[in-house]
């Protein structure tokens, strides 16, 4: 399992300045979890990460080879994303699409009898055993994020980078995920880089904690470290208060700053 | 499984039961036997009428089957067929070109040519106007904007045609027919067509993984560049080669995969095949209707396509209100 490094990573998108050259090393067998502001840059950094867009200027290493030097099929098999918003354009069965994760590693006869193991035990991870022979079209919010976290687990990834994996997920089965992806990296030693909006989830289940603010690295560390009232404060424009509690580290949200406050 | 399967071989039976009667019907009834007997004075219909023009509706149908599942595969769009990317028209715009000077009526290899050349100059303009790091929307918009142009090149060669017949001919080829066509049109586009399908089933997986849209797609290691330039060349070839040799025949790329996905399944890799057989049977129905339809001249297999297309399209709408209350 190879670390994933991003070295003075910049991006400037239609005249704004999204990453301002941000720096980092991501160990595997830990769950980090990337939060911030909407518009901090999230979205660009896992998109970066998984070597899906270039970044300006700046590099990302997968091990010791360049994310984008990498074939793509390779960086397929290696690097998992879940996209914010993931489409689904045709109606197809829930096994069907967790099968489109064993794309990197199809060849030119179809799926194999491997392949079809590796679907079901996807399928089993992520809870959506059930769900397995409905169509992709007639499933829940919550029951097609299943399917769709179950398509990412199908590659057996290196790194599992999702975005927001838990929009439109009951806090049941927020949980279901959040314990889904540190098993994931406590067991098989998958990195996995989530990006949240849940403080509390996150401080709960974070290895690590990256919190961007207008494209720069706020804090980075232990969830207790990264998330102090100031951070929050600074990221958010929010007051928070932060109290240990048995399960962890539990933040609650006071009131908005108005402006002048700061 | 076992349900593809059957519905496979169900298609293939459809494709030589209805290549059979293709042979056998039209205004002389040529029966199966004649095959068998060389000096029969029917067996130059068979051979040198019947023969060419079946085995040309086999190929043309699979040929718009297949790049219409191909080209709704990639847009992910239903309504998508193979002329939304405009090679179809331009492969017309070139026909229509050699019709407007003349040159097409002495050589109709001429006419293929010309069209050929119009298809593949679009694949080229394509590629240029979309540019290669660009989106779907960029490269669908590209297709269109070939389209119009097409269009507006065929109705200015119209209007400023130098004389009734060139018009006339114009006209004519428009609308899109398999009548009078010999083994010479089939040996010109069939390779043309059996390169383009092969370079369109090399693309199934990638269509499969643009199921997840093109970020997904991406992420799945799917070189995006790549797999459009393979569409627009495979449906270059494909419909680009229907086109040169029978004209324009639309709604089989539209209709056929959409007729086929609630029978084999959505994942659009999976519809290649199914959709290239229902384009042959498609095809060749239509075109035994039109040879046993009465009356003293022929109606258009294109113009047919076209009457038939227009239900359909009502029929889905109707069908879409039902299931949306």
């Amino acid at each position: 399992m190879s670390q994933l490094s991003f070295e003075k990573v910049a991006m400037t998108f239609a005249g704004r300045k999204v990453l301002g050259g941000i720096s980092g090393v991501l160990e595997p067998g830990k769950v980090t979890v990337v939060l911030g502001p909407n518009g901090a840059g999230k979205s660009t950094l896992l998109g970066i990460l998984a070597g899906l867009r270039r970044p300006d200027t700046g590099r990302v290493l997968l091990g010791e080879q360049g994310v984008l030097d990498l074939k793509p099929r390779v960086r397929a098999q290696r690097i998992a994303f879940l996209p914010q918003t993931p489409e689904v354009a045709w109606a197809v069965e829930a096994r069907i699409l967790v099968g489109l994760g064993r794309t990197p590693f199809i060849g030119a006869r179809g799926l194999s009898a491997d392949d079809a193991a590796h679907i079901e035990a996807a399928l089993k991870s992520a809870d959506a055993l059930d769900l397995a022979d409905r169509d992709v079209s007639t499933l829940s919010g919550g029951e097609r994020a299943r399917v769709l976290i179950a398509r990412a687990l199908a590659g057996q990834p290196e790194w599992l980078l999702a975005d927001e994996p838990l929009t439109g997920l009951d806090p049941g089965h927020q949980l279901d995920a959040l314990a889904l992806f540190q098993t994931l990296a406590r067991t098989q030693g998958c990195g996995v880089v989530l990006t949240l909006h849940d403080l509390n989830l996150a401080a709960r289940f974070a290895d690590r904690v990256l919190v961007l603010s207008q494209g720069n690295a706020l804090a980075d560390g232990l969830p207790n470290e990264a998330l102090t009232p100031d951070v929050i404060a600074a990221a958010y424009g929010v007051r928070a208060r932060i109290k240990k509690t048995s399960s962890g580290l539990h933040v609650e949200i006071v009131e908005r700053f108005r402006p002048g406050d700061l | 499984m076992i349900h593809r399967r059957l519905i496979l071989f169900g298609l293939c039976a459809a494709v030589l039961g209805l290549s059979a009667v293709s042979l056998m019907a039209g205004k002389v009834w040529v029966p199966l036997s004649v095959w068998l007997q060389p000096h029969n004075p029917l067996a130059a219909i068979l051979f040198d009428l019947r023969l060419p023009r079946t085995l040309l509706a086999v190929a043309i149908g699979a040929a718009l089957g297949m790049s219409g599942a191909a080209m709704q595969g990639y847009t992910r769009n239903p309504l998508a067929d193979p002329g939304a990317l405009g090679v179809a028209s331009m492969a017309a715009f070139g026909a229509v070109l050699t019709l407007y000077f003349g040159a097409g009526a002495q050589q109709p290899w001429v006419i293929a040519l010309a069209a050929m050349i119009g298809a593949l100059s679009a694949v080229g303009l394509l590629i240029a106007l979309a540019g290669d790091g660009s989106s779907l929307v960029a490269f669908v918009l590209s297709g269109v904007i070939l389209q119009t142009l097409a269009a507006a090149g065929v109705a200015l060669a119209l209007s400023l045609a130098p004389n009734p017949w060139a018009k006339d001919e114009i006209i004519t080829w428009l609308m899109g027919a398999l009548t009078d066509r010999s083994m010479g049109d089939l040996a010109l586009a069939g390779p043309l067509i059996l390169a383009g399908m092969i370079l369109l089933l090399t693309l199934a997986p990638a269509l499969d993984a643009l199921t997840l849209g093109e970020i997904g797609a991406k992420s799945l290691g799917i070189n995006l560049g790549q797999t459009r330039l393979i569409l627009a060349l495979g449906v270059a070839l494909t419909a680009g080669a229907s086109v040169a040799v029978t004209g324009v025949i639309g709604f089989v790329g539209l209709i056929v995969p959409h007729l086929l996905r609630p029978l084999v399944g959505a994942r659009p890799g999976g519809l290649l095949i199914p959709s290239a057989l229902g384009g042959a049977v498609l095809v060749v129905a239509a075109d035994i209707t039109v040879r046993l339809t009465p009356g003293a001249a022929e109606v258009k297999l294109g113009v047919a396509m076209a009457l038939l297309g227009g239900p359909f399209f009502l029929a889905l709408l109707l069908s879409m209100r039902r299931r949306l209350g």
